[in-house]
């Protein structure tokens, strides 16, 4: 009985074998990568149009992509940034929101890039917890 | 330089903040296809009527 238990639980963890953090890594790089890499397309698929959306259009409004950090709000800012993963890396090669600019739309833009971060990182901790079984 | 692509207004930012936001949480707070969406529906509404009631406090305190 025990071994049959032992060997079903094998079988059931066949699919999820790897490493259990990719997930989450791959999630924070790019925007539902961690949904995708567990098949979740349709999830994935909203995050990345979501997240992508919310970064894309802050550029547009001429939002701050943070580059270095003076004081605590710029640590906060730079850390949201962060969370963006890859699209941060790019905006940052491409040189994307360097200039910053005093105009209402382009402080909405800022916040929404630092959001977009934000709720990327919320995006693969959900990855994680659908790997490890947590979620469903 | 100083000409942003793209200038919504400020009601049309709060729509778009609360679509995005609203989508990720439903997706990720709940377990169903179903409950994402009425998950979402909440957070959306929520998100856009807090903006409303926060911006009539606003103008009635600048009175």
């Amino acid at each position: 009985m025990t071994t049959e238990e032992n060997k079903k639980t094998s079988t059931n963890s066949g699919s999820q074998e790897g490493f259990v953090y990719l997930p989450l890594i791959a999630g924070w790089l790019v925007p539902g990568g961690g949904h995708f890499l567990l098949r979740k397309w349709g999830r994935g698929a909203l995050l990345a149009a979501a997240i992508l959306g919310m970064f894309v259009l802050g550029l547009a409004m001429q939002g701050k992509v943070y580059a270095n950090a003076h004081d605590i709000l710029d640590i906060l800012g730079l850390a949201g940034d962060l969370g963006n993963g890859l699209p941060y890396v790019i905006s940052r090669m491409l040189g994307l929101g360097d200039v910053q600019v005093m105009v209402t739309t382009a402080d909405y833009g800022t916040r929404f890039i630092v959001v977009a971060g934000l709720l990327n990182i919320i995006a693969a901790v959900d990855a994680h917890n659908l790997r490890t079984g947590r979620k469903s | 330089m100083g000409n942003a692509i793209f200038q919504p207004s400020h009601f049309t930012a709060v729509l778009l903040f609360a679509l995005f936001a609203s989508t990720v949480f439903g997706i990720t707070q709940r377990q169903t296809p179903r409950n994402m969406l009425r998950y979402g529906l909440y957070c959306f509404v929520l998100f856009v009527a807090a903006a409303i009631a926060l911006s009539w406090l606003m103008y009635f305190i600048a009175q």
